[in-house]
């Protein structure tokens, strides 16, 4: 085989997947990973560690998977994250570990991300879970938000003997990963689900059904339930919407909105009773990660879909991975284009919205090149259904109901890097909620960190 | 689970259940909404809250089928358990914020339309245990459908009731009434807070507004979380989107456009009515009968 080169991944084909929600990647077998595995160099100074932010031994479990050992592989990556099959899949793997690997001086990088999926998946499907702790060490901390950031700071407090309880306002566990990212990316009751089990098999108690803020606060938890320490990891879930006309009509809906339905509803089975939109032609507006969920989502629901976005390919956010997989299923995208008004019928559905051309000027703040309008090249295109895909913001239930917790002014709550304490004595906090709208692994690293720095609190209790 | 301690049918497709849900119970106030789901497939369905009891840590429900999941919700019985139960969400009345003294030197005029009853009860009830005789108009359409009667007269300071058909007490629209008590009776209110239909909210707020009575409305819009993360609820409100789940459910009744919010709550409508159909006539709905188009 020719070492330059990866081995190749298997894949649904494009035009049968856009027609299910089964996922679009069908992994590395055990030949192809030992195959695949055998490529990594086992540098010395390993740079894909520090491309990685949870900091896994890369170049010990891919060691571990050429010796078939891979149990041994699976114990290695244990020992940093407590998500791996979640992370092989969404983690941004080209601008962290894969960024970094050497191989990709010449040629293709070492399929990390694929690798450390099939060590998961080959955990799940032959039963192996992390071990729980004998005994616990009697403190309680509670953790607000099962989503990755949350997760991962409750299985290390775990795994360091505390009892963690983590509060989850929706009626699965999950956040993101269970309301925000597709099956077709990331398999619900296989993966995410067993990931879960996992945390619970620590020892960590999950409470749904229970909003900070609202049904107990903070405060409440810390006097009246017993909890010494709080890790806030509830995220960014607060849609922001364009403001144009047009925008409350009926078919115009939030990302958030539209994959909730589908993803944690799960719409798209007729067996459950949540409605959603059936469309016959969409405009997505945005061009991040969740714009394209979204427009997969609704490709995958039997409409004809347009990615709407104001700059041009080259600063599209979403992973390179997935607007390739879009193209590939047909999602079209209109650049340089931006919404300007939406239209509607008599019943105030959507009929078609008016869009404006965009050039690219000089770089803005983001030191991506600003779009600006041409003017007189407005057209209208033919919709039925608007998706809004701008981003996210923190919500303010916990901060405004949680005296002497700062936010800054993007509303996001005031912590530390390297250990999530915030202003509050007791309280620490971490992932999107800190940062506003990122990844999942770097809310896993504020996980960690937020781990860490209540572990020293408690210590020095 | 959470479990149903009382199940009872109050009139034709209205239902009265008290659930156990010792965290909401225990903090809930008058104008927060909780959600329920009853199963693995169920919605999330927001339901205003219509009694509490802190000690016994139930919440009392009040609901009306109008699709698919109310619908296979009425058929739980004592003993069963709704599989989620959530709340309290949104934000407490007004005046339950406000210093009582304030709240006691204002007249306060509730108007409860249909299900609004139950949503209208522990705000006048919240009145009673303050101290504060509230006049309370409950309309319905006819007599049956007439809600919460006796508890209603319990905490009322004058209770009025209408109904559409004449069928009993007075006959024609709580707007009528309104006017009667205003221009006839020489009542004056400072305060309405009227709950029911979104036509009797928009038509009780066009009258207030021209009798110069501050209103405040409850919206109950679709929803999906409830917590403000999928902007599905949102409403206009002086000129300004607001989402009803965690700005409201309750709004200045005079700054809310109503013709928006009737227009946004027809989106799922066809589709609702057609997993109703199918949840009552089960598989022999999937065949259809090729004219209602109800299969397409």
């Amino acid at each position: 085989m020719d070492m330059m080169k990866r081995v190749p991944i298997r894949e649904q084909d494009p035009k049968v997947r856009a027609t299910n929600f089964d996922e679009v990647c069908l992994g590395y077998n055990e030949e192809e990973a030992v195959a695949e595995a055998k490529r990594c160099l086992q540098c010395k100074k390993p740079l894909c560690m520090q491309g990685c932010p949870v900091a896994i031994d890369i170049p010990a479990f891919i060691k571990k998977i050429t010796e078939r050992d891979f149990r041994g592989a699976a114990e290695v990556i244990a020992r940093s994250s407590a998500l791996p099959a979640v992370c092989g899949r969404v983690c941004p793997q080209e601008s962290q570990c894969e960024g970094k690997c050497v191989r990709g001086i010449k040629g293709e990088p070492v399929s990390i991300g694929k690798l450390e999926r099939f060590v998961a998946d080959w955990s799940r499907e032959n039963g192996f879970v992390p071990a729980a702790p004998e005994k616990t060490n009697g403190k309680k901390v509670a953790v607000i938000g099962s989503g990755p950031s949350g997760l991962t700071c409750a299985g290390d407090l775990a795994k360091m003997g505390y009892e963690v309880t983590i509060f989850e306002a929706l009626h699965e566990p999950g956040g993101v990963l269970t309301y925000g990212i597709p099956e077709f990316r990331l398999p619900k009751d296989t993966v995410v689900r067993s990931e879960i089990e996992n945390v619970k098999k620590l020892g960590v108690k999950i409470e749904t059904n229970v909003i900070i803020g609202k049904s107990v606060t903070i405060d409440e938890l810390m006097e009246e339930e017993g909890f010494q320490a709080v890790f806030i990891g509830s995220g960014a879930g607060l849609p922001k919407f364009m403001g144009i006309p047009g925008e409350n009509a009926n078919g115009v809906f939030s990302a958030n909105e539209y994959l909730t339905r589908n993803n944690l509803m799960k719409a798209f089975r007729d067996d459950y009773d949540t409605p959603i939109e059936k469309s016959k032609k969409v405009a997505v507006v945005g061009g991040g990660n969740v714009a394209m969920d979204a427009a997969r989502t609704a490709l995958r629901l039997g409409a004809d879909v347009h990615i709407v976005y104001r700059r041009s390919e080259a600063e599209l956010p979403a992973r390179v991975e997935e607007v390739h997989h879009a193209k590939e299923e047909g999602v079209i995208f209109d650049l340089l284009t931006n919404p300007v008004e939406i239209l509607t019928d008599e019943n105030d559905w959507v009929k078609g919205m008016v869009v404006r051309k965009m050039e690219l000027g000089e770089p803005d703040a983001s030191g991506r090149r600003r779009p600006v309008e041409i003017p007189g090249s407005d057209y209208t295109i033919d919709v039925d259904t608007v998706i809004m895909s701008l981003g996210t913001s923190p919500n303010p239930l916990i901060s405004s109901t949680t005296e002497g917790l700062e936010i800054n002014k993007r509303k996001c709550i005031v912590a530390e890097a390297e250990n999530g304490q915030t202003t509050k004595k007791g309280v620490f906090a971490g992932g999107d909620a800190v940062t506003g709208a990122a990844t999942v692994i770097l809310a896993m690293e504020a996980g960690k960190a937020g781990a860490r720095g209540i572990d020293e609190y408690l210590k020095n209790q | 689970m959470y479990r149903i301690l009382k199940a009872e049918q109050l009139a034709d497709k209205i239902y009265l259940m008290d659930v156990e849900a010792p965290r909401v119970a225990r903090v809930c106030q008058p104008g927060e909404f909780v959600i329920v789901k009853m199963d693995e497939v169920g919605e999330r369905i927001p339901l205003t809250i219509c009694d509490f009891d802190r000690e016994r840590g139930t919440v009392t429900i009040v609901f009306q089928i109008v699709g698919a999941s109310t619908y296979k919700m009425s058929f739980l019985k004592e003993g069963d358990a709704f599989r989620d139960f959530v709340g309290p969400l949104g934000q407490p009345s007004e005046f339950v914020k406000e210093p009582i003294e304030e709240v006691k030197k204002r007249r306060y005029l509730f108007v409860a339309g249909g299900v609004g009853a139950a949503p209208v009860y522990p705000q006048v009830k919240w009145m009673r245990e303050h101290g504060i005789d509230a006049d309370v108009i409950v309309g319905s359409k006819t007599k049956v459908l007439l809600l919460l009667e006796k508890e209603m007269e319990a905490q009322a300071g004058n209770l009025y009731i209408t109904t559409d058909d004449g069928s009993y007490m007075r006959k024609g629209m709580v707007t009528a009434v309104i006017e009667d008590l205003v221009k006839n009776q020489g009542k004056t209110y400072d305060v309405c807070v009227a709950i029911g239909p979104m036509i009797m909210m928009k038509f009780v707020c066009k009258l207030t507004k021209e009798l110069g009575i501050h209103t405040i409305v409850s919206m109950n819009p679709i929803m999906v979380d409830g917590t403000g993360m999928c902007g599905a609820c949102r409403v206009t409100v002086g000129g300004e989107v607001k989402f009803a789940c965690v700005d409201g459910p309750e709004f200045d009744g005079h700054l809310v456009d109503f013709d928006l919010a009737m227009k946004r709550q027809q989106m799922y409508r066809t589709q609702e009515g057609r997993a109703m159909l199918k949840a009552q006539e089960g598989a022999t709905h999937h065949g259809g009968c090729g004219h209602c188009g109800g299969d397409n």
